[in-house]
């Protein structure tokens, strides 16, 4: 098997048992890049030196004995919104176009510290803002498994760059389904944690209260190992929550024998494509086949849970995004005349539209007049939306349904209207206000051959319900393939579409 | 002017907290440092930073209110404060808006009349200071400093019941004497870790309604503060008397011109735009915290007054100028409690303390000796190794450098000359040169014998105890 | 759509959110506020009598540090990300003095 094809559990046996060194790892990833990227685009950045120079001094400590476990010399991508210290970080803006963080993000250094090697940066939505991966002021990335597609977003560079073997596994962020959704477009695990599980101490806010940093992986296996390195207590995050159980592999169990599943009758209504409900459905039953009991419920209050969602993380985004005035760092505009023309010019260019339009409503919603009625309203929904999930887990193990209500929608067909993009997230979004874990994973394709993607809720702290889950179902499932294009001799598809 | 006025006055007192560091990092409050040298991705607002809270800023916050008889916050929040300004790398200010640390309380000030009087505490807040502006003459551009950023404030709002800038002036005195009793600041308002804004209205005496208030900001004494509130007090009544309206702004004092100016610009929209920072979690003040931080609240002036009398038995004047500052106190006690003689204690800090204080325009925060020293020096005049004006002599030095005064007195060859030989012939010589005094004393003019004294004194540099000198020139004399 | 935002309305945003939009873009801007604001007030249907707003999802309060200085200078790293430097100062327009 090549390297590109393996997952980060399979590589680091692989370097342990002396098949392949990390630098080898490496240097074929790299290649891959050099020879894929120019058709996706996944990244922003690629560390050609730093990656090799990693590589030498973790297979030096492989060697000694001093890394072990399962992402020892395993090539990551990071999502271009996390801080990595001198190295360029983007947020696929304009506006921090020649960043060089002093200092890197605290899950970023426990994948380093657990000896993985970081590649480069993904591309995703400007700020994490977006549901394609279109508001890039880098470019568009393309779905490996049909480049007419988008990739899902905002990490679509790091689901893109996973499922097209241009790296092992990636690390993404998810305010609104940001992991989940581009997971499932590409076909690949992506898990969000509960809220305060993964420090977010070096990743550049979007919505504070509803970010998480999480993992995008080739299978429910690794997508365990990476979440297992990546969350800690950190008392450079307030909100980080201390945790005793964050040992995810031990729930690598198939079995599901008596799990409680409930799937909202609200997620499977109007608006959901036939052919991913069916293939929901079917994932269902499967896990019910292998002891699981499924049952249909209300949820209730899905559709309140974007209007809400907005409402807060504009709000939020536009005081986050008000550090970036052209003064202590990233772009400042030519030509000014006095303060506040220079704040203005900086931010009106360095800017995207979609930014532009978070931080307008954003700011309109915390203003005078109006903070009681939007911000603290939202605020008064999001507990209620707290309380439906607080009932919802008193019946149920894990809530199940789709990720986002079609396939990967083809490239420029999203922006145009921002309503109808936002009602994409109707499934992801709620997961965030109530600070749950959600992880995605492929449950079919559709008709056009792109994945679909199938979504297990649990209930805070839960997350090992989730890969169990996740696990088994995967497992009866069957190899669903690393990418795209023809069939491989373990069944898994590869290659390059035409 | 018809009408009678009167002058209402709220405060906003910003007082930097003395913490080591500062209220969201593990960055230095060092004063003074090379720009930009103490801070770090939080203070300086690069992206992805997030605070974590100072608890020490917690405990100073809690203990100025309790000392002020506020109602503490037992859940207290934080939020941010939405405006652009180059001082502020976030351009957000983290404060507390909706649910600040301590409110309704209240302080006691002594009025001109000798009365007391209540001023009402609205609110105090903590939040962050910002970073520092210098204006660059030559290149017509500004340069930004963050080594103050996030330097750890409490803001005191006052209720509108000051009516004078003496009232105002004397709640600034008791908020001072307060903090520096916890030592939860030193409150220098020249340095700025004391800064004043003056809310103010005027309205017809026995109005019931307030008026319009303005807000005057760059306050950095107490002489500024008085001028600015004539001058505002006097600006209002104009334009009330002219048929006008005063307009609610915040205005800026500039108190060489003596004039303020409206700071308002359309870039200006002063909406904030509140709301709870999701980066930080909730303050919860437990029962024991509070305790704790009652227990370990400091004796403050008048109950320290009160022990003054009974255990030093020194006068109620001297009582009230050393309690005045916190630090004067506590040499006063430490040295005291070395030499146990409090009477002389206070005398040297009451007499030449209080004169070179004076001489030299400096605070009694500044003061530099240590009590060590003082009770030293006490200790070698009364052993009469040094006599009275070497001992001035020397304290003068230490009141400079916090010299060893005994160790001084030793390199400087200041002891006195207990050598009665060498003090006989001086006196010898003394009467010989001044045949007039001595006859005039011997004629019974008593007071002669004290030039003769000084005389003497003179001739020794000081260096000889006056009352042998007294004695053996009466022995002299009479021969 | 119910909710019309005006010129005036869309130029006191851009003040407070230090944005300048072109002619076209204020159009645009207005058209997409008024939309997401008829959209958000859907949240006015839900009878939140009584509800606490949630900032915070867990109940995690008093997170404190140490008053221990564990900082470094880090000046020269921090100003290569500068615009403009002078005198290991940020350089900006000359403020209102």
């Amino acid at each position: 098997m090549e390297v590109t094809d393996m997952t980060a559990v399979e590589l680091s046996a692989a370097i342990r048992d002396g098949q392949v060194t990390a630098v080898e790892a490496a240097e074929e990833m790299l290649a891959r890049i050099e020879e894929r990227d120019g058709i996706y685009n996944c990244y922003v950045t690629v560390d050609r030196e730093g990656a090799l120079a990693q590589a030498r001094a973790v297979q030096e400590k492989i060697d000694a004995g001093e890394l072990t476990g399962p992402l020892a010399g395993v090539p990551v991508a990071i999502k271009d919104n996390l801080c990595t210290e001198g190295l360029l970080t983007t947020c696929a803006s304009r506006m921090l176009e020649n960043f060089v963080p002093t200092y890197t993000a605290e899950a970023v250094m426990n994948l380093r510290r657990a000896g993985a090697v970081i590649l480069g940066k993904t591309n995703m939505d400007e700020f994490a803002m977006g549901s394609t991966t279109e508001t890039s002021a880098y470019g568009v990335t393309r779905n490996p498994w049909n480049p007419a597609h988008v990739p899902g977003g905002s990490s679509g560079g790091s689901a893109a760059a996973v499922a097209a073997g241009e790296c092992c596994f990636a690390l993404g962020s998810d305010t609104g389904g940001s992991i989940r959704q581009p997971a499932a477009y590409c076909g690949m695990v992506g898990m969000k944690p509960t809220y305060g599980t993964v420090s977010r101490y070096g990743l550049i806010a979007y919505g504070s209260s509803l970010d998480q940093i999480g993992p995008l992986t080739k299978d429910v296996t690794d997508c365990a190992a990476v979440l297992e390195a990546i969350s800690s207590y950190d008392k450079k995050d307030s909100t980080s929550v201390k945790r005793q159980d964050t040992d995810f592999t031990s729930a690598l169990v198939e079995d599901v024998q008596g799990l409680r599943i409930g799937i909202p009758n609200d997620y499977l209504g109007e608006g959901l494509d036939a052919e991913v409900r069916a293939a929901v459905l079917q994932a269902a039953e499967e896990l019910a086949r292998s002891g699981a009991v499924v049952e249909r419920f209300d949820l209730s209050l899905v559709e309140y849970a974007i209007p809400a969602y907005y409402t807060i993380a504009a709000a939020e985004a536009s005081s986050n995004l008000e550090r970036f005035d052209g003064i202590k760092y990233g772009y400042r505009t030519k030509e000014y005349t006095g303060l506040h023309n220079m704040y203005k010019k900086s931010r009106s260019e360095g800017f995207g539209e979609e930014v532009k339009r978070r931080i307008m409503l954003g700011s309109f919603v915390l203003s005078s007049g109006y903070y009681d009625a939007y911000y603290l309203k939202a605020l008064r929904v999001k507990a209620l939306i707290k309380k439906a999930f607080d009932e919802a887990f008193a019946k149920y193990d894990v809530i199940l349904g789709p990720v986002a209500p079609t396939t990967a929608p083809r490239l420029g067909e999203s922006l145009a209207d921002p309503i109808k993009m936002y009602l994409g997230d109707i499934y992801t979004i709620a997961v965030n206000l109530a600070g749950l874990p959600g992880i995605s994973l492929p449950c079919g394709k559709d008709r056009n051959g792109l994945p679909i993607g199938l979504q297990l809720i649990g209930d805070c702290f839960q997350e090992k319900k989730l890969i169990r889950a996740a696990y088994t179902y995967e497992k009866s499932r069957g190899p669903f393939g690393i990418g795209p294009g023809t069939e491989k001799q373990d069944g898994r598809t590869g290659g390059i579409p035409s | 002017m018809s009408k009678q006025y009167e002058t209402v006055i709220g405060l906003e007192v910003h007082v930097e907290l003395a913490t080591k560091t500062k209220i969201f990092c593990g960055c230095s409050t060092t004063f003074g440092a090379a720009p930009n040298t103490q801070t770090c991705p939080v203070c300086s607002g690069m992206p992805g930073s997030l605070p974590v809270l100072n608890r020490k800023v917690l405990e100073y916050a809690i203990a100025v209110g309790l000392a002020t008889n506020c109602e503490i916050t037992r859940y207290a929040k934080f939020d941010r404060k939405n405006y652009f300004y180059p001082d502020n790398p976030q351009n957000y200010q983290i404060s507390q808006l909706y649910l600040p640390i301590c409110r309704n309380g209240w302080v006691e000030i002594e009025t001109k009349k000798g009365g007391l009087k209540r001023v009402g505490i609205h609110e105090i807040h903590m939040e962050e200071d910002a970073g520092k502006l210098i204006h660059d003459e030559w290149e017509d551009c500004s340069l930004v400093d963050y080594n103050r950023s996030g330097v750890p404030l409490i803001e005191i709002v006052s209720k509108p019941d000051m009516r004078s800038a003496e009232e105002v002036i004397a709640y600034l005195e008791k908020l001072r004497l307060l903090i520096q009793y916890l030592g939860a600041s030193d409150c220098k308002l020249q340095e700025g870790s004391m800064r004043a804004d003056v809310n103010l209205s005027v309205r017809e005496v026995g109005a019931k309604q307030l008026g319009t208030r303005t807000e005057m900001k760059n306050l950095n004494s107490f002489k500024a503060i008085s001028r600015a509130i004539a001058g505002e007090t006097e600006r209002q009544i104009d334009l009330i008397e002219a048929g006008e309206r005063v307009i609610q702004e915040t205005r800026r004092w500039d108190d060489t011109k003596g004039e303020s100016y409206a700071m308002r610009s359309k870039e200006d929209a002063q909406d904030y735009r509140y709301f709870p920072d999701p980066d930080l979690v909730p303050v919860a003040v437990s029962d024991e915290m509070l305790k704790k931080i009652r227990a370990a609240q400091p004796e403050f002036r008048n109950e320290k007054m009160q022990r003054y009398r009974e255990e030093f038995g020194i006068p109620d004047y001297d009582i009230e100028i050393i309690t005045e500052s916190k630090h004067m106190a506590d040499i006063f006690e430490a040295a005291t409690a070395i030499c146990g003689q409090p009477k002389k204690v206070s005398n040297w800090l009451m007499g030449e303390t209080l004169r070179l204080m004076k001489e030299r325009e400096t605070d009694a925060e500044d003061l530099r000796f240590s009590p060590e020293h003082l009770a030293k020096l006490i200790w070698l005049a009364d052993k009469k190794l040094i006599t009275g004006s070497v001992a001035k002599e020397v304290f003068e030095v230490m009141f400079e450098e916090n010299v060893d005064p005994e160790r001084y007195v030793e390199e400087m060859g200041l002891k006195t000359v207990n050598d009665e030989d060498s003090l006989r012939k001086t006196i010898a010589e003394v009467i010989a040169a001044n045949p007039q005094s001595v006859a005039d004393y011997r004629s019974g003019k008593e007071k002669a014998i004290g030039f003769l004294v000084g005389q003497t004194m003179k001739a020794m540099k000081g260096k000889a105890d006056p009352a042998a000198v007294n004695q053996i020139l009466r022995e002299e004399i009479v021969k | 759509m119910a909710n019309i935002i005006s010129d005036e309305t869309i130029e006191y945003v851009g003040i407070l959110a230090k944005l300048e939009l072109s002619q076209g873009e204020q159009e645009q801007a207005k058209a997409d506020m008024g939309r997401m604001l008829d959209y958000i007030d859907k949240l006015g249907e839900l009878d939140t009598t009584g509800v606490e707003p949630m900032s915070h999802v867990f109940p995690v309060q008093n997170v404190f540090r140490e008053d221990v200085v564990t900082n470094n200078d880090m000046r020269e790293q921090m100003l290569l990300n500068a615009p403009e430097e002078k005198d290991g100062m940020f350089v900006v327009p000359k403020t209102f003095l």
